[in-house]
Formats: C-alpha cells, sequence, structure tokens
C-alpha cells in the first residue's frame, strides 16, 4: 500500500463514521429522481430539516435502479434502522423528516425497504423483486454514496485497485489480469477488452489516450448517465488503471451536451481527484502521471462510433474516418487512443482488486461478469439492474422487471437500440449471453431493453426507429445517407397500409446494399432493426401493407432536423450570414488567369 | 443546453448590443480545457441560447477556424438553433419507449394546441416546441420537459395542461 493511499483510507474512514455520527438523508437527484419530481423533495427535506433544528445531512446521490419507485430517499438515523422510502412526495418528505428523523419512527405507508437492521412487516433490500438476482458490480455504489466524493468513494474500497496496481503490478501485470478477466467491450460490439488496450500498449508514443465514450445517443437506453450521475469515481478508477496498463497518458470522457447532472458530477469527481493526487503528476506518490478531462458533444447518434468520436472530440462534424488507420495507430489529435464504453472501463477497479478469477466466477464462459439492463416500457418496475450473464430474458422481464403493469400478455421486446433488433416472446427463455442473442437475431447492445406487450405494433415501432437512422445518418456515405431515408419512406407507406406487394423484397435490397456500402455500423446495421422486425413477425408487415393489420396504427410526426440537407431548426445557417459577410473573389480569378491556380 | 432540470425558469436572448460581447465571453470562459470549434459553439449557445452570426464570428476568431469550418460544424448537430427561441421551451420526447407507450397522441396533440404541425416556435413568441430523440428517462416515460425541467408519465390532459400553464406565464411576462 502506498503511504499515500493509506493516509486517503485513513481520512476516508474518519469521515465515514463521522458522517454515520448524526441522521443521513440521501435523496437521489440524478435525471431519473429529477423527472419524478425529487427536486421539490430535494427541497422539502432541506426545509424541514432547518425548521426542526436537526443537525442532519441532506446529501444528493445518484440512482440505485429502482426507477420505477423514485424519488427514492434513503433515511440513516444513528441508532436505529436505515430504511429506503419510495414515491416520496414533498409531503411524505415532511412526514420523513418529522417521524423518522425527529420522532425515530420508521414511516411504515412511504417504506420501501430496509437497508440496515430489521424492520417488522418490511423486507430487506436484497429481498425485494427487483434486487433478488442483481450481481452489483459497476452499481455496486450506486444509491449509496454522495458522486464526486473521494472520502465516500474510498470508505467503501473505492482506489483500492488503484492502490494494488501501482504497489504491486508492473503494467503488463495489470493488462495481463484484464486479459485473463475476459472481459469484453459493454458498448456494444462485446470485442476482448484486454485484446483491445494490447492494441494501445504495443504502441511506443509518449502520448496516448484513453477515450472514454458515455455519448449514450440510444434511445431507450440510460446506463451510462445514470453510472455517471450516480458513481463517476469508479469510471475516473478505472480510465486511470486502463492508462497504467496501457502506458496512456490522457483521458478524456466523452459526454453528451443535454444533461446537467451527469457533466457535472464527473466534472467534480476530475477535480477532487487532482485535489487529491489521484490524477495528474505522479499519483498517490508512484512514478505514473495521468490527465483526464470531459469532452462535450452536440446531439450525434453516430458520435458514439469511434473515429466519429475522435472527430468530435477534435470539435469536427462527427463523421466516422477510414480506418485504417486504426485509432490505436492514428487516433485523436493523430495520437494512439483506445476507446472504451464507461462501463467496460468501470469493470477495471473491481476486476484489479479481487483478480481475474473473481470476475470469471461471474456470468457465463463466453460472457464473464455481468449485463447491466435498463428495462422501459411496458413493465411493472422500469428500471436499470446489474445482472450476472447467463440468466435468461424472462428472468430478467418477469422476476426483476414485473412483466406487463397490468398483467397484459408480452409480445416482444426491442434490443439492442435503434441497430439492433427484436426478440419475440416464444424466445425469453433466451440466456443472457453476447454470442447467443447475436445468433438468434437479437443483440444485446449497450443493454436497452424495450418491453412490448401485446397491444403494440411492431410495424409502428420499427417506423419510429427508421426515423431515427433515418435521422441520425450523418450523411457521409450515401448507401446510408440514401439508404435509411428510402426505408422509412417504404415503412411509412406499409404503416398507411398503402404498401406495394415488392416493398419486402426491396427492403431488403436496400438494406442489404446498406451493409456493403457504408463505412460505419450505423449504415451496417441500419437494416437490423427491419429485418429482425420482419423475420419474427413478417405476417403483420404483409397484412399492414394491404391495410389488414391486426393494430391500428396512428400518424407518425417526426422531427425536422436532419441532416440530409433538409430545414434546420430555425433558419438555415446561409440564411443567417450577415450580408456584410462578402467573399472577394477577384484575387482568387486573377490568380487563375495567371495560372497560378494550377500550382 | 438542451434539457437540465436546474436553469432558471426562463431565459430572453438579451439585447442585441451586447450579443458579440456575451459570445466572446462565454467563448473566453469556457469550463472544457481543451478548446475546440464544437466546445466554443456549445459555450457560445448555453450563454446566448441560440447561435447569432456574431457568435459564428467569435467562435472563428477565438479557434483560427473559418467561419465556413464553424457554420460547417454548427449545422450538423441539431442542438444549436440559428433565431432566438421563444420565452419558454417545451420539449417532448420521440424515442421508442415514449413511443411505445404513447408519445406520438401527446406530440400531436400538444402541437394543435401550440398552433403547430410538429416542432417549430409559436408566432406569438411564447413557446418554442422541440422534438427530442430521447431524453434520456425511459422509466418514466411518455417524458417532456418544460423550460428545461425534466417531467414523466405524462398524458395528453398532464402535457396540455403544463403548456396552458406556460402559456398563461410568458402573457403575464409579456403584460408586465
Amino acid at each position: 500500500m502506498t503511504d499515500a493511499y493509506r493516509a486517503l483510507a485513513e481520512r476516508a474512514a474518519a469521515r465515514w463514521d463521522e458522517l454515520h455520527a448524526k441522521p443521513w438523508l440521501r435523496v437521489g437527484t440524478g435525471i431519473m429522481g429529477m423527472a419524478a419530481g425529487a427536486g421539490d423533495v430535494l427541497d422539502a427535506l432541506r426545509e424541514s430539516v432547518a425548521a426542526a433544528g436537526v443537525d442532519a445531512r441532506v446529501g444528493e446521490v445518484g440512482t440505485r435502479g429502482l426507477c420505477y419507485a423514485e424519488p427514492i430517499v434513503d433515511v440513516h438515523a444513528p441508532g436505529g434502522p436505515r430504511v429506503l422510502y419510495g414515491n416520496v412526495d414533498a409531503e411524505g418528505a415532511r412526514r420523513i423528516v418529522a417521524e423518522h428523523v425527529v420522532g425515530g419512527r420508521v414511516v411504515a405507508e412511504l417504506a420501501l425497504a430496509a437497508v440496515d437492521g430489521d424492520v417488522p412487516g418490511l423486507p430487506r433490500l436484497d429481498e425485494l423483486p427487483m434486487m433478488r438476482l442483481q450481481t452489483r458490480v459497476v452499481l455496486r455504489n450506486a444509491g449509496e454514496v454522495e458522486p464526486a466524493d473521494v472520502d465516500q468513494y474510498v470508505a467503501r474500497g473505492g482506489f483500492a485497485g488503484l492502490d494494488k496496481a501501482l504497489t504491486s503490478m508492473t503494467p503488463e501485470e495489470a493488462l495481463e489480469e484484464v486479459k485473463s478477466s475476459g472481459l469484453r467491450g459493454r458498448g456494444g460490439a462485446a470485442f476482448p477488452t484486454g485484446m483491445k488496450w494490447g492494441f494501445l500498449a504495443g504502441n511506443a508514443s509518449p502520448v496516448k489516450y484513453i477515450l472514454c465514450n458515455c455519448e449514450e445517443g440510444d434511445p431507450g437506453a440510460f446506463n451510462d448517465k445514470t453510472i455517471l450521475e450516480s458513481d463517476p469515481l469508479t469510471l475516473v478508477e478505472g480510465c486511470i488503471l486502463a492508462g497504467y496498463a496501457t502506458g496512456a497518458s490522457n483521458g478524456v470522457v466523452f459526454i453528451r451536451h443535454g444533461h446537467d447532472e451527469p457533466i457535472e458530477r464527473t466534472r467534480a469527481a476530475i477535480d477532487a481527484c487532482y485535489a487529491d493526487g489521484l490524477l495528474g503528476e505522479g499519483i498517490l506518490g508512484s512514478g505514473f502521471s495521468f490527465d483526464m478531462e470531459v469532452a462535450l458533444v452536440g446531439e450525434s447518434y453516430v458520435a458514439g462510433e469511434e473515429t466519429a468520436l475522435m472527430e468530435a472530440i477534435e470539435g469536427k462534424r462527427s463523421m466516422p474516418r477510414f480506418r485504417p488507420p486504426f485509432p490505436a495507430a492514428y487516433g485523436v489529435w493523430g495520437k494512439p487512443s483506445n476507446i472504451n464504453n464507461i462501463k467496460t472501463l468501470s469493470y477495471a477497479p473491481e476486476i484489479v482488486r479481487n483478480g481475474a478469477d473473481w470476475f470469471k466466477s461471474i456470468g457465463t464462459e463466453k460472457s464473464p461478469g455481468t449485463a447491466i439492463v435498463c428495462m422501459s416500457g411496458d413493465v411493472a418496475r422500469a428500471g436499470l439492474v446489474e445482472v450476472p450473464f447467463g440468466l435468461t430474458v424472462r428472468q430478467v422481464i418477469e422476476d426483476l422487471g414485473g412483466g406487463d403493469p397490468a398483467g397484459k400478455p408480452l409480445k416482444f421486446l426491442q434490443t439492442g437500440g435503434p441497430l439492433g433488433g427484436v426478440l419475440p416472446a416464444d424466445q425469453f427463455d433466451m440466456v443472457l449471453d453476447f454470442d447467443e442473442m447475436v445468433a438468434a437475431g437479437a443483440m444485446f447492445g449497450s443493454g436497452g431493453l424495450i418491453v412490448c406487450n401485446e397491444e403494440r405494433s411492431v410495424v409502428d415501432l420499427t417506423r419510429c426507429l427508421l426515423a431515427f437512422d433515418q435521422m441520425e445518418s450523418c450523411g457521409k456515405c450515401f448507401p446510408c445517407r440514401l439508404g435509411t431515408s428510402h426505408l422509412l419512406e417504404i415503412v411509412e407507406r406499409i404503416a398507411e397500409g398503402k404498401g406495394r406487394d415488392a416493398d419486402m423484397e426491396l427492403m431488403e435490397r436496400v438494406g442489404v446494399n446498406m451493409r456493403l456500402g457504408s463505412l460505419c455500423g450505423h449504415g451496417q446495421l441500419g437494416y437490423n432493426p427491419l429485418a429482425s422486425a420482419v423475420r419474427f413477425f413478417g405476417d403483420e408487415f404483409r397484412a399492414q401493407l394491404r391495410g389488414e393489420g391486426p393494430i391500428p396504427i396512428g400518424p407518425f410526426t417526426g422531427p425536422r432536423s436532419t441532416r440530409r440537407g433538409a430545414q434546420m431548426s430555425g433558419d438555415t445557417p446561409t440564411a443567417s450570414v450577415k450580408s456584410d459577410f462578402v467573399l472577394d473573389v477577384a484575387p482568387v480569378a486573377a490568380a487563375c488567369a495567371d495560372g497560378k491556380g494550377e500550382e | 443546453m438542451t434539457t437540465t432540470s436546474r436553469l432558471p425558469a426562463s431565459h430572453g436572448p438579451g439585447s442585441d448590443d451586447d450579443l458579440r460581447e456575451r459570445a466572446r465571453r462565454a467563448v473566453r470562459e469556457q469550463p472544457a480545457p481543451t478548446v475546440t470549434v464544437l466546445s466554443s459553439l456549445l459555450a457560445a449557445q448555453d450563454e446566448l441560447h441560440y447561435l447569432p452570426y456574431e457568435a459564428i464570428d467569435e467562435v472563428a476568431q477565438h479557434t483560427g477556424a473559418s467561419v465556413n469550418e464553424v457554420w460547417s460544424v454548427a449545422s450538423f448537430y441539431p442542438n444549436f438553433r440559428f433565431t432566438p427561441p421563444n420565452r419558454h421551451s417545451v420539449e417532448i420526447c420521440w424515442g421508442p419507449t415514449c413511443h411505445v407507450l404513447g408519445a406520438q397522441p401527446i406530440l400531436q396533440g400538444v402541437a394543435a394546441s401550440l398552433g403547430l404541425d410538429g416542432e417549430g416556435d409559436t408566432a406569438d413568441g411564447a413557446v418554442s416546441f422541440k422534438l427530442n430523440t430521447c431524453l434520456g428517462v425511459c422509466p418514466h416515460g411518455p417524458a417532456m420537459s418544460f423550460d428545461h425541467r425534466l417531467a414523466g408519465r405524462m398524458t395528453l390532459d398532464t402535457a396540455l395542461r403544463r403548456v396552458e400553464e406556460l402559456r398563461a406565464a410568458g402573457a403575464q411576462e409579456r403584460g408586465a
């Protein structure tokens, strides 16, 4: 153990005791809580605590993933049980302060579970149906700690992995640990992470980048944002470890501009690490130095593609680059780079700390570790869960998720985001596993599951996904730019019952050309949602095409702003250029006349 | 900012005179350690809520890029806009989860109540209505945001009521 880490751990332990010496109320104020009204709850708690004159801490935490029960308030009062309250509103917040914090009585009507201690009639947290099958590695701190607080993170074992690597492992050994853990990329492609890191480690350049992709443009997925706003320090530690194992000097966390909480909390976490000597020169007194920053990107789905992401970090349009050269040779700013999803990097601290064998003991042989799954749609307990690979899809959506809220039969799942596919109900016994899901024509992707009951039209959902794919095509490769538009047009007329008999074959021809002719996954996989939907629900498409579909489909209004040169929101750029902007063509014309233009 | 929970309840474009000065300050004082055309544009739009020509020009000067290069980036990302937004912002998510849970009837009903046929700005200067590809709170779908504050589990009735409250507030501000 380094002296610096020992000092940090001692400080953290003292602070942890101090935090528990008085009442501590933790409110989930990530975007998930805020959308459910946590802002009002936070205000009410602060006012009530002040009015009651109690010395209590009201802290803001991320989300535990039990989104169906947000806003959630977690109350620790010394000497009593620690209780999780769900579906709290401002009135409930006032009652919690008056009855639990001041009066020492659990508010039974609002209580969800007991985190510590026994409360008669109340389940323990790990007995809740949504928690029972979970193995929380990446989400171990979510909802437990105030994000960006180094002491709280260290008190729960944070930076122990980094300390272990810096004191007892060479970079090669750290890399070997990740390689032998069998960790695979969680961004969608499931590429072996250790092998990817090896490409970068093999490059001798003095400046190398670890890029962390938190762009998360996938509609229906919300795990990256949730991890960032709940526990950004795990990601920071993971980035530093990746830097150590690969000899990289810089880390860039790449987040979509839009939501404040994930951005501010990540920036605060990085600042706190610099203040404690966990980033910068000579980390924890060792000879290893590493710098980190946050880069923001505008709304662009393709920016999640690794070379497009590098273009966006450089401040350009997020359009993919040709490969080769591959990022490990020529990446951001021309320097060797390695792009990992936030979830992938967030496993590294626990893998190094507990060893590769521990990680391999979770999950399946080919997909070791855990799956972080976002459930939404027709599901009673929507939210975020972390389960070992190897569970069946049915266990996740029925045992954890509780199935349809009204008990209606489920029809299909949409998995893997807008480039993924559908999984019909008769395949719900499929095991969660990267390879098995791909073989079945679905995709685990980044872990989004949209649950649909029997009243949902697969044609209608496919139209929505294709509208997304069409809007988000960056426009660089014409098979994707035109193909996504063409597919959307065909599915729109099918949805309206005005399809043609040849449409089914035409869609396939367009889709195959997109796959063959596009540079990145957006065009290559853009036909996936349609191909998969037709494969399992071809009859529904053929009936809908003639206006005889089983489920009525309403009209669809999509966005105006697309990248195929249509209307922008507001004026088009050229219309906004002031009239005093004049391009002086005379010198150019003169140069051409002189023949100098040929040089 | 596209969506957040904590921006002030209303924002105005400010007077034309100080647009250039505000854009300049936003671009020069941006928090990003690595300054690029994109980081500068985001900083300018965060300050002004749109990108007037003055902002484009300031970004070009600050980054050493040409005005054309700056336009090329600005026109690519749909979160940039080039005219001042109306006093209030209403966003609706049209992502697949919200779609499944009934976003389209809400979207169309809200647009109709605003006198629009889709996203756009109302003629009375009260509301800018935007379709968002995913507001990121799928478990609470259908999701919307009102003046950048997220709201979940919307129905057409609750959505119309919230829009009406905003418009009423906008009318009061105009009268004041």
